[in-house]
């Protein structure tokens, strides 16, 4: 069953056209990532599935189930989005407790206490952490928190917005281990955009490079291994990356 | 030639239950050539950066049994003499260019302002030399940048204002502090390219300060390998594979390569050292 489906879908902010004709599909248990420089629309997709960009036309479909413009809740059980920068995406006067309570509050579920333990067991925070606030702690925890908060309604699709980009190398690692691990445990799908192509080659089984708003290709992670991608601009972008040193002038 | 020579250099802040030191007696001498300094966040490498130039902020305090640059010893002058030194002989690249340049002034101005602050030239060799430092950083159609605002140009383009500011008085030494963090892939290149090339060709040294060992191994000569204020490990960066301390091999190991298949990243075991 397709996870994630795309057909056609152009995105707007205001009069600006940012996402061309975008058509995809992500099988369900499949890591897709979508790749491309800043600007190209990688993120507005992701936001657009989320409902953050209700500008669209097209077809979205996300577990067999199409996508209204409008605010979801039973959609936002089923899909969950985890941002860029854990240090702005945490209300920095609330507790870890109260992160993750309020999505539970919010679709009436019960049996808290041990959901959040749970949770944050899963994730790998002590319960400790349970009742700091954001400031108290470093950056690799609070994405932890993100991706708690995502993952307590038990979600089946996760979409990820460069979730390691802010954080070091060292943690960056630790994070893709626990989104990796998470998701062989869970069956998760992930629809990731990152701009890091060997990110994508640990983490994920196919990609789509975009530029300009426009998907230019759709190859599998092995493509990293030998660069055999079809499209220039795919190649100069896997050059830039430092893939090919033969390739690397960009155009 | 030694350009720089630090010794003992120690940072601290105060904190309710005493002081905290972040830099922890760190020794190091430069020459003419490009040295790359790596380490974790809170590793005290953008601390050492900023003592160099004396830019610690107070109620933070820096200490050293030796600071010496060109011969000039940098503890002993005072703030005035800092300031001529400071942009004209030792200059900093910021991380981004978003938060480090005046959003109110044009590009033009900016980058006149910090020739002028420190040269006495008739308006008409001023202008001249931005036109012609905004070439040497590869920005077409320099004429009309000149008169945007900050706002109104991308971030790679940002970020090569700011070298071009940095570089204009024609400094000695260059710090660049996580130059390209803020900037995609395939500008991270063409940026650092453009840093490599314009301290090779006016045989500046070049201290990059950075957390990708991959790319500091790519753009310098020598590697300074930092965590929790000390020094752990320094070698040339053809050696960098060939790492002895057990943190550097954690670091490398840590990052994901092109040719990915393994199925779980090792993980620094942090209890090791004796970090924080």
């Amino acid at each position: 069953m397709t996870a994630i489906s795309l057909r056609n879908v152009d995105i707007s902010y205001g009069d600006t056209k940012i996402v061309h004709g975008a058509t995809f599909d992500v099988a369900e248990g499949e890591s897709f990532a979508l790749v491309g420089e800043s600007g190209s629309g990688k993120s507005t997709i992701l936001k657009a599935i989320a409902g953050l960009a209700p500008e669209w036309t097209g077809d979205i479909d996300v577990l067999g189930q199409s996508r209204g413009h409008g605010v979801d809740y039973r959609f936002a059980s089923r899909c969950q989005m985890v941002f860029q920068d854990p240090y702005g995406s945490l209300h920095p006067r609330k507790t870890v407790d109260s992160v993750l309570t309020e999505p539970l509050k919010i679709h009436g579920i019960g049996n808290r206490d041990t959901r959040v333990k749970d949770i944050l067991n899963a994730v790998g925070l002590d319960q400790r952490f349970r009742f700091r606030f954001p400031h108290q702690l470093s950056g690799g925890q609070r994405q932890r928190v993100a991706i708690a908060r995502a993952l307590i309604l038990e979600p089946r699709v996760m979409l990820l917005d460069e979730p390691t980009s802010a954080l070091d190398v060292s943690v960056q690692a630790e994070i893709l281990n626990l989104l990796k691990r998470l998701r062989a445990e869970q069956g998760l799908t992930y629809l990731m955009v990152t701009h890091n192509l060997p990110v994508v080659g640990f983490m994920c089984e196919r990609m789509a490079i975009m530029n300009k708003g426009r998907i230019v290709e759709i190859a599998p992670s092995t493509a990293l291994h030998d660069g055999s991608f079809g499209d220039p601009y795919s190649q100069s972008l896997y050059a830039a990356s430092g893939g090919n040193p033969d390739l690397k002038e960009i155009v | 030639m030694t350009l720089l020579s630090v010794e003992n250099l120690r940072v601290s802040f105060p904190t309710p239950s005493g002081p905290v030191e972040v830099v922890k007696g760190l020794s190091f001498d430069l020459g003419r050539e490009r040295l790359g300094i790596v380490g974790e966040s809170g590793s005290g490498k953008s601390m050492t950066g900023r003592a160099i130039l004396r830019l610690i902020r107070s109620p933070g305090h820096q200490i050293a049994d030796k600071m010496e640059f060109d011969g000039i010893d940098l503890q002993n002058r005072s703030e005035r003499q800092m300031r001529q030194l400071r942009g004209a002989r030792i200059s900093m690249v910021m991380q981004d260019p978003k938060f480090s340049l005046n959003p109110v002034m044009t590009i033009g101005a900016q980058i006149a302002e910090a020739l002028r602050v420190h040269e006495k030239l008739p308006r008409r060799a001023v202008r001249a030399r931005v036109l012609e430092m905004l070439e040497a950083v590869r920005i077409n159609d320099p004429e009309r940048v000149m008169k945007l605002y900050p706002h109104e140009v991308s971030g790679g383009m940002g970020q090569r204002v700011m070298i071009a500011m940095m570089l204009i008085p024609q400094p000695d030494l260059l710090i660049a502090d996580e130059p390209t963090s803020a900037l995609d892939v395939s500008v991270q290149a063409q940026v650092l390219d453009l840093i490599d090339e314009l301290v090779r060709e006016k045989g500046m040294g070049l201290i990059l300060i950075s957390h990708d060992l991959n790319l500091v191994a790519r753009y310098c000569d020598r590697i300074m390998v930092m965590n929790a204020g000390r020094v752990v490990e320094t070698c040339a960066a053809d050696d960098l594979h060939k790492a002895q301390h057990p943190y550097t091999q954690g670091l490398l190991a840590a990052v994901p390569r092109m040719e990915e298949t393994r199925d779980e990243l090792p993980v620094l075991d942090r209890s090791q050292w004796s970090g924080t």
